[in-house]
């Protein structure tokens, strides 16, 4: 049993990855990694409702009539949102700004709208929890990585503590500052699902047309 | 009348929301294959945020704003902390019912869009949209403008890209980067062409 709720935990790190496999949750994910802070409390925002609306969900599964389950989880899941959103601007009001509409946001973000209907619907609440908590670390794990780049590359700091030090502070890096802009995050995303996707074979998709190769005569 | 045509410009291209924000990125990525389901889409979205960036407007300044219940006599009450279960509520109520009025009066628009209305609802535009007219304060006009501006830039967005993956499927891919992979770097390129607007101001 517990071999089988590690599963849960770790498959959705990167074997399933709700990100480069399920394409879920890409919506408010890409804005929010342009500094490691404001990625890292997204995360743990993400991790926690993914976490609780799947146990709650699979709490009332039984319960909750077929017609209007959507309803239902929709509920559940931006009465988290909004305890979420009012703990952080109670207690990291900065980063609340630099959110902005992103923690909001979290309510339409499909990861949670999938596991819920996916999973919870259907597992025991603690199943569920172990399997929401996955999937929000598979998440965060992406996000993190973007961040790392961005920021790194971006601004040379991490978590706001200088790594690289940047020419306009008499240092020797010079600061990438397309990498603190919306495109650089489809690039490095792109770029991780490649890299995912040559380690795992598995994932590559089928090709829609076959290239006819030239033959040497 | 101008600040209203410069605010739509900066929703349309600047602050694209597909491409500048990351909003609505799974349908955008998922329903963009071609070039005519992603037109429909791309109207339906625009059809339902034009409704819902002013009705969310309304029900911010009439029932949730700091003082909004003044008419109803209870000036005390302040309560945005409600905002978001209402906007979902208000978005999905209006798509339920923008569907069942299409269905009876105007069946063959319904037939067309019918698979990508219940999937609207989850849209994070439409909901970002509600969010970023409530973050950036407009009054009613704003809000409409801001509504159908920003559904006509996605409908763009999404659109445009239909067009470039349907040429795409034909050139030869490294195969990680096949399917999902290409669309995201193409979608990266499409976006630093978007931002070559940001100086236009009207």
């Amino acid at each position: 049993m517990s071999q089988t709720r590690k599963q849960l935990l770790v498959d959705p790190l990167v074997d399933n990855n709700p990100i480069t496999l399920q394409v879920l949750g890409i919506c408010s994910a890409l804005a929010v990694t342009s500094s490691l802070n404001v990625a890292f409390v997204m995360s743990l925002a993400v991790i926690a409702v993914t976490g609780f609306s799947s146990l709650f969900i699979s709490f009332l599964r039984n319960y909750i009539p077929n017609s209007i389950r959507i309803i239902v989880q929709m509920v559940i899941i931006a009465s988290l949102v909004i305890l979420v959103d009012q703990i952080i601007k109670a207690y990291a009001y900065e980063i609340s700004k630099t959110l902005s509409v992103f923690v909001g946001l979290i309510i339409t973000n499909c990861i949670v709208m999938g596991r819920a209907e996916a999973f919870a619907m259907k597992n025991t609440p603690f199943n569920s929890f172990v399997d929401g908590v996955g999937n929000g670390l598979g998440y965060s794990l992406l996000l993190m990585c973007v961040g790392v780049v961005r920021e790194l590359f971006g601004s040379g700091t991490l978590f706001g503590i200088t790594i690289l030090d940047p020419v306009n502070n008499g240092g020797w890096y010079v600061p990438n500052g397309l990498l603190l802009l919306p495109p650089s995050a489809f690039f490095i995303i792109g770029f991780l699902i490649w890299g995912v996707r040559s380690w795992k074979k598995s994932q590559v998709e089928a090709r829609e047309y076959k290239i006819q190769s030239l033959e040497v005569h | 009348m101008e600040a209203l045509i410069s605010l739509a410009v900066k929703a349309i291209f600047v602050e694209n929301l597909a491409l500048s924000f990351f909003l609505g990125m799974c349908t955008f990525i998922a329903v963009s294959k071609k070039i005519s389901t992603a037109i429909g889409l791309g109207i339906s979205v625009m059809i339902v945020q034009s409704i819902t960036v002013p009705a969310n407007n309304i029900i911010l300044s009439y029932l949730l704003k700091p003082g909004a219940l003044a008419w109803a006599g209870f000036p005390d009450v302040d309560l945005t902390f409600l905002g978001l279960i209402s906007y979902i509520g208000v978005i999905a109520a209006l798509v339920q019912i923008l569907e069942m009025i299409l269905d009876k009066y105007f069946p063959p628009l319904y037939n067309a869009l019918g698979i990508f209305l219940p999937l609207i609802t989850v849209n994070c535009a439409i909901l970002g949209g509600s969010l970023f007219m409530v973050e950036r304060d407009y009054n009613f006009s704003e809000a409409t403008t801001y509504g159908i501006a920003s559904g006509f830039g996605w409908a763009l967005a999404i659109a445009t890209m239909a067009g470039v993956r349907e040429k795409l499927k034909y050139s030869d891919i490294p195969d990680g980067l096949q399917g999902l992979g290409i669309t995201f770097i193409t979608a990266g390129l499409m976006a630093m062409a978007f931002m070559c607007f940001s100086g236009v101001k009207l």
